[in-house]
């Protein structure tokens, strides 16, 4: 999708404080107003865009898929892995933890739930995460996210119906 | 009686893999399936095992129905997006396919054509959870409605390997494809039968036997060749060594005697275990060794342990 492959990159940030950023970045009032201003000018979302991207590419390897699942896989970037699993691990996971597509390299999922576990969060790594939408590639998924419209990026169970409203739709 | 019906009666079920040939013709495949029938209950056909180009896996699965035994049609989410992948299975129900296998898939850089696209559009999560929409809810996940929908006897299976880190996260991980839709499981190959318990146990504790199958995965080894290419080159296949001792000690022309027996205790013990509804045999190129299997485990045909 993008130009660049899919590998598994450890965050160069510790879990704690990702957790605590995590609070201060939740949507409220401040951050839809703030991210409504930067959506609203052509060349700030852009910047802000441009931005996110250099950031998140050092700190998690990101690749800007636009729909962020960092906050609840441990901040360890599922499309880091290289069947872009968001439901991860797969079965082919190395003895010692090793992804088997690149096998110098850890699976993102084992550090994801070890971060997560950590932190009294491996309930998180439950969560059914719906299909990516594929045309938000290259988008802020900060924007996104202040804005409301990663709401239905994955569900705690599906209920009685079923029912799996796609990103399609 | 389908492998459905044979699950839901409570009695042991035994499936087992064929693997499509590389070629044009199905005759291989029936000729594998005919010397299943009566030994199984269901037979999987191969979805590009290994990344490797194989006849569809839908081809074969309309051959196995065709010679008369069950098929289980596999699909993976390496080479389809989710348009072909939902295509797939209004075809496969058309046709009289009914249990369908959902697996990731392996990389194709495992296979004979490296350089190949990785697809992955949807992981296999997202798969079964959009196929038991499609025949519950008789919607795409466009939410564009179906008519009709897939047969509401399709029966839709999972995988899971059970040995893989993160270990204490795999019952979990199957709990997940149970909530997605999965009706049945069938796992990676069993040489660790007290791991497979100790799996077993999480299983239980979430209730998952109750909503799913839970087919345990066991193949014979067929030479000590086959056994070191398990150990090396199949991602996500653990073989402790106690099993590899136990394989090097016979005379070389006695390796493929001694696999089937220890297939033969593996499928005895493992069917000890509560909750274990069956077992797969993971024989695809040795399907000869299957009466032996299920002989010496006291499974074979006209025995009424089944």
């Amino acid at each position: 999708m993008t130009a660049r492959p899919p590998i598994p990159a450890h965050p160069h940030l510790g879990v704690r404080v990702a957790y605590r950023l995590q609070r201060a970045l939740r949507p409220n009032a401040g951050w839809r107003w703030f991210s409504a201003i930067v959506e609203a000018s052509g060349p700030a979302r852009a910047a802000f865009t441009g931005a996110e991207r250099l950031v998140k590419a050092e700190v998690f390897g990101c690749r800007m898929c636009g729909q962020c699942a960092l906050p609840v896989t441990g901040y360890v970037c599922p499309m880091g892995c290289p069947k872009e699993l968001r439901n991860g691990p797969c079965g082919g996971v190395g003895p010692d933890g090793s992804c088997e597509v690149y096998p110098a390299l850890r699976c993102v999922w084992v550090d994801a739930y070890e971060r997560a576990a950590s932190q009294g969060r491996a309930a998180d790594l439950r969560l059914l995460h719906r299909p990516a939408d594929n045309r938000r590639w290259g988008q802020s998924s900060w924007l996104n996210y202040w804005q409301g419209r990663d709401e239905g990026l994955w569900t705690s169970g599906l209920g009685e119906a079923g029912e799996l409203p796609g990103a399609d739709s | 009686m389908s492998l459905r019906e044979r699950l839901a009666s409570g009695s042991f079920a035994v499936t087992a893999e064929i693997s499509p040939p590389r070629g044009a013709s199905t005759d291989p495949i029936t000729k594998t399936a005919t010397l299943l029938r009566g030994w199984v209950d269901a037979v999987n056909v191969t979805d590009n095992q290994g990344s490797n180009v194989r006849l569809a896996s839908w081809a074969g699965s309309l051959a196995v129905l065709a010679a008369g035994l069950e098929p289980v049609m596999q699909m993976t989410c390496r080479d389809r997006n989710r348009i072909a992948l939902q295509s797939d299975l209004l075809g496969a129900s058309a046709l009289g396919i009914r249990s369908i296998l959902v697996m990731t898939g392996d990389h194709p850089k495992f296979g004979d054509h490296p350089g190949a696209k990785p697809v992955f559009d949807l992981d296999s999560v997202q798969l079964l959870w959009t196929l038991r929409t499609m025949r519950d809810q008789a919607v795409l996940l466009s939410g564009r409605t179906l008519d009709p929908a897939p047969s509401a006897g399709c029966f839709l299976g999972a995988v899971e390997n059970p040995f893989a880190p993160p270990v204490e996260f795999r019952a979990d991980r199957l709990g997940k494809k149970v909530e997605a839709g999965a009706q049945f499981v069938q796992t990676q190959f069993v040489f660790d039968v007290p791991a497979f318990g100790r799996w077993m146990a999480q299983v239980r504790d979430l209730g998952l036997p109750e909503r799913c199958a839970i087919l345990a995965g066991v193949g014979a080894v067929r030479s000590l060749r086959a056994l070191d290419y398990m150990r090396e080159k199949v991602p996500g296949v653990y073989v402790p060594d106690e099993v590899y001792r136990r394989l090097r000690a016979v005379p070389a022309d006695r390796t493929a005697a001694e696999g089937v027996r220890l297939a033969a205790e593996i499928v005895e013990q493992v069917r000890g275990i509560p909750g274990v509804a069956g077992v797969h045999l993971l024989v695809a190129g040795n399907e000869q060794a299957v009466p032996g299997i299920l002989d010496g485990a006291g499974l074979g045909v006209g025995n009424d342990g089944r």
